[in-house]
């Protein structure tokens, strides 16, 4: 379908996970022998830095800067916290990652770890993904005895231990700080930063949190270098490739692996297959549900994390949604507001009270009850939800002003007709 | 109360772990596993377990959909009522689950064999609209196939049932 380099998705098979030995077959664990063997944790972090390695996870924050917050005089442990909690509506491409090719995030995880020098990783894993964890677990254990991870990897003096932690659910343990009250049995309420993690995180030691994807480049970086990291971007601001995981109303969803900064309509049009027979192309969500709509006139922009911020977009995830012409927008913004609002927390204000009474007016537009004082309503509560304490709200925002600045004559058309016309209702 | 030999091989893991706190949930999910949900002896148990306050466990046992403080059914369907889903007729799938079961969202069958939770995007959009019954994954489903589903649990726990 395509000619672009498989990196994370080299050892893919269409029905059963890549084995061990297939892994280190095609040069898995060879960075990290290479590493604790040849070179220090600094030499780790700086061809990180120097690879553009932005976090997968939504936020593209640089991860070898993350790894450089650890001071050197931090105390120990350390550790590493993998974040496999992905619950953004539309992505699913660490659970397709984990089942791929489960020793790719063993072994970014223990160069992560080699990098910061901590000794134990901690998956934090959703209860939706129990074949994932139950697969990781297995293939830990295999690592073990393989030497790859535990006591002394590759006769070195470096150990590090990996253990799965199941979560019990709940969209917010997606979130760095809720995510480390999870782990320690406290109630998942986020917490603003200072202290950060990578002082006093997990039991008060120096923590490092990543995401699934993010952690599953590290080892192709340390393998083959920044240069060679940075060169498989299309695009001068993009590094390294991205799985992009397509889905709605194309004909062939699922994740693909390309080149960062590939535009937004080769996903679409070729790889995803295009539109389902019969059906037009009305808008997306790029990376999850806490991004803007795009529209037609965004079809050729570049994906990849300044590109679309130049534009006023975000990558997100990479989880790119499609819409048809016939799938009600305000619908579609109610079932994600529908989904923001359960989610809360509760911690806060502008969370837990301004998403519910979006919730309702968004509901009365929908079936019909709409006023036309609705509209600035919606907009001066979204303001509201900016100001919460973490970043669920905005994210809840984000499709909510997109809807009203993007697509303002199908809310007018709810509220002026008193009703929705199209054929998919969220009721 | 909690069996003696669960008791034991749960003191023994939280002894053996360097932070115990972190095996809440997974003790939790084991009592849980044991009794079909967790009553308030069972919170009560945790704690103990742990040295914990009930309130501090009721916190955590109050938070999470995976977690159920009233008992359940054999099959506790989790139907994904994210948008993806959404966009796939979902609404018309819970409609017709909660027609062919007789009872609303949350809510248990008489029989026992069924409960229906919402739950949020599960993280299966490319077999959207899809349901987990005990956290296994089935999709893409439309009425008949999930109609197709209901006649093979049912099936399965009246054979159950019969062998035992």
């Amino acid at each position: 379908m395509s000619d672009y380099p498989q990196v994370l998705f080299r050892n893919r098979k269409p029905d059963r996970i890549a084995t061990l030995a297939e892994y280190r077959q095609s040069g898995g664990y060879e960075a990290l022998a290479d590493a604790v063997r040849n070179r220090n944790p600094k030499a780790i972090q700086e061809e990180l830095l120097a690879a553009q390695l932005l976090g997968r996870g939504g936020a593209g924050f640089p991860s070898g800067k993350k790894l450089m917050t650890v001071a050197d005089d931090a105390p120990f442990p350390r550790y590493i916290v993998c974040n496999a909690d992905e619950m953004e509506p539309g992505t699913f491409k660490d659970r397709v990652l984990i089942h791929a090719d489960p020793h790719q995030l063993l072994e970014g995880m223990a160069l992560a770890g080699y990098a910061i020098s901590a000794s134990v990783g901690v998956i934090f894993i959703r209860p939706e993904y129990e074949s994932a964890a139950r697969i990781l677990e297995r293939e830990i254990g295999l690592a073990m005895g393989a030497g790859c991870l535990g006591k002394r990897i590759f006769g070195s003096g470096f150990s590090f231990d990996i253990v799965v932690h199941r979560s019990a659910g709940r969209y917010i343990c997606g979130e760095g700080t809720a995510q480390l009250n999870a782990l320690q049995a406290r109630r998942p309420n986020p917490k603003l930063p200072p202290p950060y993690a990578t002082e006093k995180g997990l039991w008060n030691q120096p923590t490092v949190q990543q995401n699934v994807e993010t952690l599953c480049c590290m080892p192709h970086v340390i393998r083959n270098g920044a240069a060679w990291f940075k060169a498989l971007a299309l695009t001068p601001t993009g590094a390294g490739t991205k799985i992009y995981g397509v889905s709605g109303k194309v004909r062939r969803p699922g994740c693909y692996e390309l080149p960062m900064g590939v535009p937004l309509r080769e996903i679409i049009e070729v790889h995803a297959g295009g539109m389902i027979d019969g059906l037009r192309f009305k808008t997306c969500l790029p990376g999850g549900a806490s991004t803007r709509f795009m529209t037609e006139a965004h079809l050729d922009l570049a994906m990849d994390f300044e590109s679309l911020k130049a534009k006023g977009h975000r990558l997100g995830t990479g989880a790119v949604m499609v819409f048809d012409e016939q799938t009600c927008l305000v619908g579609a913004t109610l079932n994600l507001i529908e989904f923001f609002a359960r989610e809360s927390c509760g911690w806060c204000t502008p969370c837990r009270e301004g998403l519910p009474y979006v919730r309702d007016l968004l509901w009365r537009i929908e079936n019909g009850l709409g006023e036309p004082w609705f509209v600035g309503a919606l907009q001066q509560m979204s303001k509201h939800l900016w100001h919460s304490y973490c970043a669920l709200a905005p994210g809840a925002a984000s499709p909510l002003e997109s809807l009203l600045t993007d697509f303002p004559e199908e809310v007018e058309d709810h509220i002026r007709h008193k009703r929705c016309r199209f054929s998919s209702s969220a009721g | 109360m909690l069996p003696e030999p669960l008791q034991t091989e749960l003191k023994e893991k939280i002894a053996s772990c360097e932070h115990p706190r972190e095996l809440v949930i997974d003790v939790l999910t084991a009592i849980q596993e044991h009794h079909g949900h967790l009553s308030d002896e069972a919170v009560q148990d945790a704690a103990a377990l742990f040295g914990l306050t009930p309130l501090e466990i009721d916190e955590l046992a109050t938070f999470y959909p995976f977690l159920y403080r009233q008992p359940v059914g054999r099959y506790v369907i989790h139907v994904c009522d994210s948008v993806i889903c959404w966009m796939e007729n979902g609404k018309g799938l819970i409609e017709h689950l909660q027609k062919r079961l007789g009872i609303a969202m949350g809510e248990t069958t008489p029989d026992g064999l069924f409960t229906l939770l919402p739950v949020c995007c599960i993280g299966y959009c490319d077999r959207a609209p899809a349901i987990l019954v005990n956290r296994k994954v089935h999709g893409p489903l439309n009425p008949a196939l999930l109609d197709e589903l209901i006649d093979r649990l049912q099936r399965q726990a009246r054979d159950g049932e019969a062998a035992s």
